[in-house]
């Protein structure tokens, strides 16, 4: 049970005469269960890696294999792709839509033909998994606060039960304690539900702290593939295209060339906290 | 010297209603205001959504008008009907959605929108707008559409439509939330480099810390009350203070703190990663 | 999906029509028109086919572009074209099973497609030769005096303008919201018309908010940069008349004259 991208491809534009390639040869293997950071900046083609993975776009060569199926096989069943691999788009709050919040969240198991009894529980359990505030799953979601919205809207996906939850920058514009709160939900949705989660961010911080794995895109190409220790070991290659790693990291690098005799791989700051006074102590 | 800002006891209420218009609730967004900005300075407002932040700053700009007690902008009144205008000269806006602000499909075109507005003379429009254009480098995309440009690209044409109309004070609200670390950094820039060159006031809002490390000055907003004011490092030391009030720190004052706290003697008030580096050797 | 439709078909090249006052071209298309109606003739369309295809190869934009984005239209100029042509009365050249042609009906066919077939042609040339905001500043200046009867010119052109720069903006929204949707399970392209309609309204109701939103944000923004209507206001790039457009005016003026009296010479012998 897994998600394999075999050596897709995308190019689009061929009819306007500039034909774009927005991904180029991208092969991942995706396990059951990790929590998988996927980094670049605007235009690496994270976003359209994200599209491809529950069939809202196809490519142009290469393929998907979704639990051992090719997904571009004739005759297979997008709509149960894109129900078992959920997509959280960036500011997914302004896809609300229904009278109340309930009815909203209602609207993806009932688009899978679920029966009324089966969407409302469904509905309940996803807004009770991402800790929306059980008085005001009946208002409109109009009259809520945007991290609210945004928990509503992410609610709405984990309604269908995915296997494979993705999220497209689920922090933007939240404030910082919006943002913990949401991360550690999705963490939490990883560790309870045993969810596959892709997390695209721009923010090394953030990655650093939650992910088994971090994707690096650049220009289309997997630019490195690898644990968080591993691919900010690679700080500099990562600034050549644009990214850095968490400053933690750096201060650790300029530290250790100050002759402080610290590991350099570690990447959040309770981490190097330990690493400084151990270092320290000696 | 004069305070190019000043408010005194402002509050401002948003009044909630519900579908026959009855009164459901009451948030005061802003709550008894009182502080004053210098002329020339580089201001950080900080606090976390729905603090009340970003009501105030559309205070300095009079889009919004104080419902108790008085905001001064160059001495002006902002409820005086016949200083509106020259309110919103005084201390021009920047807003948070860079979609959402460009007017003119050309960005030339929107950069002179704002002299349009005021009347100023055709050339002297032209030699505003080039002068605003190389001011925050985007003047080689001065025939472009804005739909072609980055986000921070956008902002940057937004920063030059505001600088066009040769304000005070420059009121930017959230201009970063939208965009990615790239466009930050290059609106950061820009909006330092007008501060330092120009002698612009900046007042920025953000929930940012590491954007505000060089500010001159940072308040923080919570609840629509100023809770704390002081330089960066002041505030930046009450680390605990600002976790309780949803804010952030910068990652290497964050590690400063965690050492202190497994009784790492370091100074207070660490804001960069060279002065923890420092500290620590000095350690040794 | 969506971002494959381009709107505004303004084309990028150098000629002395894109340079013209756009005021010149508004009137332009406007009295080609009217000419165009006047006829009684074949001469007349005979003129104003020469005239077409001088401005035609003065513009520089390729006749192949020029008519690319017309197919849609062909359908309904053969439409109008057959129903003229099988139902005008009058001496019967061709009769077969319930149909009759006759010799009337096959000249007002032909009149019908020229005409037709001239305006689409005529005021595409507008559209292709003149930026947006041109032709919007053209309708600003060109129909000032209708501000006497009290139509708020200024307002509207502002409009037009602020219209043109949301549609690609708002265009990506919908693919993002339709794609927002398909990944929570819609179904948009099967049942009958009404199952689809509804389908719609997930994707029709955020984005009217969107709309909403955005158009909140602009007002403030707008105002914040000191916006207050037409009134006072300086114009960066004030239309001004040079020399070029006098000669063209002088052009539209002959070509007027020439088409109208010898398209309608027999008319006036009737009379």
């Amino acid at each position: 049970m897994s998600l394999i991208v075999d050596h897709i491809s995308y190019i689009y534009g061929k009819d306007t005469g500039t034909p774009i390639e927005a991904l180029k040869d991208v092969s991942l293997s995706i396990p059951d269960g990790q929590f998988i950071g996927i980094i670049g900046h605007t235009g690496s083609g994270k976003s359209t890696l994200m599209q491809h993975l529950n069939g809202l776009e196809k490519a142009s060569s290469g393929t998907i294999y979704f639990n051992g199926e090719d997904v571009y096989e004739k005759g297979y069943n997008l709509k149960n792709l894109r129900s078992k691999v959920g997509l959280v788009f960036q500011y997914p709050e302004h896809q609300l839509f229904a009278e109340t919040v309930f009815a909203d969240v209602c609207y993806g198991p009932k688009n899978l033909g679920l029966s009324k009894s089966d969407c409302e529980l469904r509905a309940y359990d996803a807004l009770r998994k991402v800790g929306f505030p059980e008085d005001l799953i009946f208002t409109s979601p109009f009259e809520l606060s945007g991290g609210q919205k945004r928990r509503a809207a992410i609610a709405g996906v984990l309604a269908m039960k995915p296997e494979v939850l993705i999220l497209d920058e689920p922090t933007a514009g939240l404030d910082p304690k919006g943002r913990d709160e949401i991360l550690t939900q999705i963490k939490k949705l990883q560790k309870e539900e045993n969810m596959t989660i892709l997390l695209v961010s721009h923010s090394m911080e953030d990655v650093a702290e939650y992910v088994d794995r971090i994707v690096v895109l650049n220009e289309g190409k997997i630019f490195l593939d690898n644990t968080p220790k591993e691919v900010f070991r690679h700080y500099k290659e990562l600034e050549e295209i644009g990214l850095s790693a968490p400053q933690v990291t750096y201060i650790m690098h300029d530290l250790a060339d100050a002759g402080l005799n610290v590991r350099c791989d570690v990447t959040t700051v309770s981490e190097a906290a330990d690493e400084i006074v151990r270092a320290l102590s000696r | 010297m004069m305070d190019i800002i000043r408010t005194k006891d402002v509050v401002y209420e948003y009044i909630r209603r519900d579908d026959e218009g009855a009164v459901t609730g009451i948030t005061t967004a802003v709550d008894h205001v009182s502080l004053g900005i210098k002329q020339g300075d580089f201001i950080a407002i900080l606090g976390h959504n729905g603090s009340g932040k970003s009501t105030l700053a559309k205070h300095f700009n009079a889009i919004l008008t104080p419902e108790e007690g008085t905001v001064w902008v160059d001495g002006m009144d902002t409820l005086e009907e016949k200083n509106v205008w020259n309110v919103r000269q005084t201390a021009g806006m920047v807003f948070q959605n860079p979609d959402n602000q460009i007017i003119a499909p050309v960005v030339e075109e929107d950069v002179g929108f704002g002299p349009e507005n005021m009347g100023v003379p055709t050339e002297e429009i032209w030699k505003r707008v080039e002068e605003s254009l190389k001011a925050v480098g985007m003047y080689e995309f001065r025939k472009h559409s804005p739909n072609n440009l980055s986000g921070g690209q956008k902002q940057r044409v937004s920063i030059a439509g505001v600088l066009a109309m040769k304000p005070k004070c420059i009121v930017l609200d959230e201009p970063t939330a939208m965009l990615d670390p790239q466009g930050r950094r290059e609106v950061l820039k820009a909006v330092h480099e007008l501060n330092k060159l120009e002698g612009v006031t900046v007042i920025l809002i953000t929930h940012y810390m590491e954007e505000v490390t060089d500010a001159d000055k940072v308040f923080v907003m919570d609840s629509g009350k100023v809770v704390m004011q002081g330089t960066p490092k002041q505030i930046f030391t009450l680390v605990d203070e600002l976790k309780e009030l949803r804010l952030d720190v910068p990652q290497p004052t964050l590690l400063a703190w965690e050492l202190k706290k497994r009784g790492i003697p370091l100074p207070d008030g660490i804001l960069t990663g060279e002065e923890l580096v420092q500290a620590i050797k000095d350690l040794k | 999906m969506l971002r494959d439709i381009t709107l505004g078909q303004y084309y990028q090249t150098e000629s002395v029509i894109h340079r013209l006052d756009p005021r010149v071209k508004l009137l332009g298309t406007i009295l080609f028109f009217i000419s165009l109606f006047c006829f009684s003739n074949p001469a007349g369309y005979a003129i104003a086919l020469l005239f077409l295809a001088a401005v035609i190869i003065t513009t520089h934009v390729p006749f192949s572009y020029m008519i690319k984005g017309m197919k849609t239209i062909v359908v309904l100029i053969i439409i109008t074209v057959v129903i003229n042509l099988f139902m005008t009365q009058g001496d019967v050249v061709v009769e077969f099973w319930k149909f009759k042609i006759t010799k009337q009906g096959i000249v007002m066919a032909v009149q019908i497609f020229f005409r037709i077939a001239m305006l689409i042609v005529g005021s595409s040339i507008m559209t292709l030769t003149t930026t947006p905001n041109h032709l919007t500043d053209g309708m600003e200046r060109g129909l000032r005096f209708l501000k006497v009867i009290k139509v708020p010119v200024h307002e509207i052109a502002m409009m037009m303008s602020i219209a043109l720069r949301f549609i690609p903006i708002l265009l990506e929204e919908t693919d993002k919201i339709m794609k927002a949707q398909l990944a929570r399970g819609a179904d948009l392209e099967s049942g009958n018309i009404f199952k689809r309609i509804k389908a719609m309204v997930p994707i029709l109701v955020p984005l009217f908010i969107s709309s909403f939103r955005r158009a909140n944000d602009l007002a403030s923004a707008m105002e914040a940069r000191c916006y207050r209507g037409g009134e006072g206001r300086t114009k960066m790039k004030p239309l001004k008349y040079t020399s070029r457009d006098a000669v063209a005016y002088l052009v539209l003026f002959a070509y007027m004259v020439v088409s109208i009296s010898v398209g309608r010479l027999d008319a006036l012998k009737i009379m």
